[in-house]
């Protein structure tokens, strides 16, 4: 009992502060939001897409919902047209809106006050891997860890779809998961949400147009959130949950 | 028989087919001398094996010619039949008299059941109660004993093996990277490893330094991780917690490196995509010794809380000569006293120029797995950090030419589940014609049902836990 208490003492406090302080930093070497400037580009140049694995990019836009952050497109430009920052905020409300022409972006805008009514205050949310690697699960699980505290926002995975709110979905969705994957949608009791977490549930990622897959959930759920990464950072999707629940900015 | 090492191509030609009954039984002989079977697969109209003699470090490659079906070779080594259950589903070749002959990865209906009128069947999944990936799991109980664990899987089949299958392309190393996302430098490393020697690209000191780096990191943070999980599944929430956000330490660490937390990018064909600078160096080792000093405080409350010990000790228990009949690999056969490691016995890279003792235990239950993670964790630290603070000089990535045609090669890793193993068949282009993976949790799947029996049911997560299988690096 003491050595416990000792080494609670010792671990110390460490929840990240944020949204309210700081974010935590993050590395150097993070790719974040990109920023594409095809000024740049030279005519009949498609260096970035012939090294793109996902087909991300084509004709002076980059779709993140199909990038995987790889940055092979930044080693082939030859006129620095692409750039990866270190912004984490990329989460969006309309698939459409992912695709990253120049600089703007369009965030996730919160949901419509009756939806912020029912959710914003406790959100729980049932977790389906569908063919993902376990990669976007961990980071998932990291909300969870004393670092981030998910809890604290009112945001909690739940174990059964009947007390859930709606689902996040991580995976390309296999055609082996896709019955597991509407059976619990259909256990999920309305209004119900749907939150697709990174490049695979989103388009597929690395696995798109593999008929053992269905490139993401879309064509089978309705989306309200989309969170771009392969996978995304626990911020990036962090700061997409709260801002679909309006508790940012 | 052919003798290869770890990583060395030969010509197809080189490995003369056998008759399939002889084959068959070098086989079963082999296994009975102490080697393991490492991979098994069907490949334009022939069985391959790839058998590691972990004394020896060598590796050897049999075919033999197959067609319609062959005499199975289960009944005479256990630990091939999830190999021929695979071969089955996956070309249609019967392994007669295989005693279980059912799909590893479609699912099955078709369930083993124990019958009597005080027996109970439980089902779970495949969606489970945490964030966590898919899988079924059938329980026959007697009260609260378990009989018999069957695991269904196959509901995470993305068919990686026919994508790898006439690369390398671009999309090549993603897939590679994401065959099981918690080991994208494990799966990474093999995989360069195979391309590399297939082109006969020479990879600098400087390069295997850092892939050592990648690969010493990945099994910290998941082996912390582990540690932490483990407490949480016997109520013990202090070293859950420390430990939740100590992986996450280490995760960062990575991400220093290459800006991914799971390494994505680090390992490419050739070398590494990201240097570590002298100042990058001193911050790793500044956070290496910090997250160790907090693991040890964490960590070291489990062995002294005797709440945690009852429930650890005496669960699960997998004796030493199931783990060899069954072939398991990693931790889980170290937590039984088998001292295979492929760092030891097979070590390639940086590996065969720094050593890492081998960690083992003897008791082959709950306890032994969570402390062999512990001796792991500690000694992985020492290593990461006599890398850093003696990095060699080179360049980060030589070219990879184009392929040699008409190659078969074995590539092992030591992931942090256990070996990891590719065989790259390349065609006459250079070209892969069948790329063939084996992640650890190939093999141990089977070890965990077969440590549940004669368990109580309520002890499934924590020995669940225990071994930390990959679903999505066993279904493909």
């Amino acid at each position: 009992m003491f050595k416990a208490l000792i080494a609670r003492l010792k671990q110390g406090h460490r929840t990240t502060p944020w949204p309210d302080g700081p974010a935590p930093e993050l590395p150097e070497r993070f790719a974040g939001r990109p920023r594409l400037d095809a000024s740049r580009c030279r005519d009949g140049c498609a260096a970035c897409a012939a090294v793109c694995p996902t087909g991300a990019l084509s004709g002076g836009a980059l779709d993140l919902g199909r990038c995987l952050f790889c940055r092979a497109c930044v080693e082939a430009c030859p006129e620095r047209a692409v750039e990866f920052t270190r912004e984490p905020a990329m989460a969006a409300r309309r698939r459409e809106d992912l695709v990253v022409r120049g600089g703007a972006y369009r965030l996730a805008e919160a949901l419509e006050a009756e939806s912020r009514r029912v959710f914003g205050r406790s959100l729980k949310l049932r977790q389906v891997s569908a063919g993902g690697c376990n990669a976007c699960e961990s980071d998932l699980n990291v909300l969870g860890t004393i670092g981030w505290d998910l809890g604290r926002f009112g945001v909690q995975f739940v174990a059964s779809p009947r007390h859930a709110d709606g689902l996040l979905v991580t995976g390309p969705v296999t055609a082996n998961m896709r019955e597991a994957l509407l059976k619990t949608w259909a256990a999920v009791p309305s209004p119900k949400l749907v939150i697709a977490a990174g490049a695979c549930a989103i388009s597929g990622g690395p696995y798109r147009g593999r008929p053992e897959a269905h490139d993401g959930c879309g064509q089978l759920l309705p989306v309200d959130l989309f969170i771009p990464g392969c996978p995304p950072h626990p911020l990036t999707t962090l700061d997409g949950i709260l801002r679909l629940l309006g508790r940012l900015g | 028989m052919t003798t290869v090492h770890n990583a060395e191509p030969v010509a197809l030609d080189m490995v003369a087919p056998l008759e399939p009954a002889r084959f068959r039984d070098e086989v079963a002989a082999a296994v009975r001398g102490g080697a393991r079977l490492s991979a098994w697969f069907h490949h334009q109209g022939r069985l391959w094996a790839a058998l590691a003699r972990d004394e020896a470090g060598e590796i050897q490659l049999a075919c033999a010619p197959v067609q319609g079906s062959y005499p199975a070779l289960t009944p005479r080594c256990a630990q091939a039949h999830w190999f021929e259950r695979e071969l089955f589903e996956d070309s249609g070749i019967r392994p007669e008299g295989h005693p279980g002959l059912k799909p590893i990865r479609s699912g099955t209906a078709d369930f083993f059941r124990v019958e009597g009128e005080e027996i109970h069947e439980v089902a779970v999944g495949p969606v489970h109660a945490g964030v966590i990936e898919p899988g079924h799991f059938r329980f026959q109980c007697h009260g609260e004993d378990v009989l018999h664990l069957e695991i269904s899987l196959g509901y995470q089949h993305r068919g990686v093996e026919a994508m790898l299958a006439g690369g390398p392309d671009r999309r090549t190393i993603h897939v590679v990277e994401t065959l099981a996302g918690d080991t994208s430098a494990g799966h990474g490393a093999a995989y360069c490893q195979a391309v590399e020697a297939l082109s006969g690209a020479r990879v600098s000191a400087r390069a295997m330094a850092l892939r050592g780096v990648a690969l010493e990191l990945e099994r910290l943070a998941n082996h912390a991780g582990d540690l932490g999980a483990l407490a949480n599944d016997v109520g013990y929430l202090p070293t859950a917690s420390f430990c939740g956000r100590i992986r996450g330490d280490f995760l960062n660490m990575t991400a220093l490196l290459c800006g991914s937390r799971f390494g994505r990018g680090l390992l490419r064909p050739g070398g590494v995509g990201f240097d570590a600078e002298a100042g990058l160096r001193r911050e790793l080792l500044r956070r290496l010794d910090e997250a160790l000093r907090d693991a040890a405080g964490a960590v070291e409350l489990l062995w002294k809380s005797e709440s945690v010990m009852a429930r650890f000790e005496g669960a699960g228990t997998l004796a030493a000569e199931s783990c060899l009949e069954l072939g398991l690999v990693g931790p889980a056969a170290r937590a039984a006293g088998l001292d295979r490691d492929v760092r030891h016995d097979f070590p390639h890279g940086v590996y065969a120029f720094a050593q890492i003792p081998v960690s083992t235990a003897r008791t082959g239950d709950v306890f032994a797995r969570a402390y062999v993670r512990w001796l792991e964790l500690q000694r992985s630290a020492a290593f990461v950090r006599d890398l850093l603070e003696h990095l060699p000089q080179g360049r980060l990535r030589a070219e990879t030419g184009p392929l040699a045609a008409e190659r078969i090669c074995v590539s092992l890793v030591e992931g942090w589940r256990g070996e990891i193993c590719h065989v790259a068949v390349t065609d006459g282009q250079g070209r892969f014609s069948r790329y063939k993976v084996v992640d650890p949790s190939f093999h141990n799947w089977f070890g965990l049902a077969a440590a549940m029996r004669g368990q109580p049911i309520s002890d499934f997560p924590l020995c669940n836990k225990s071994f930390n299988l990959s679903y999505c690096g066993h279904d493909l």
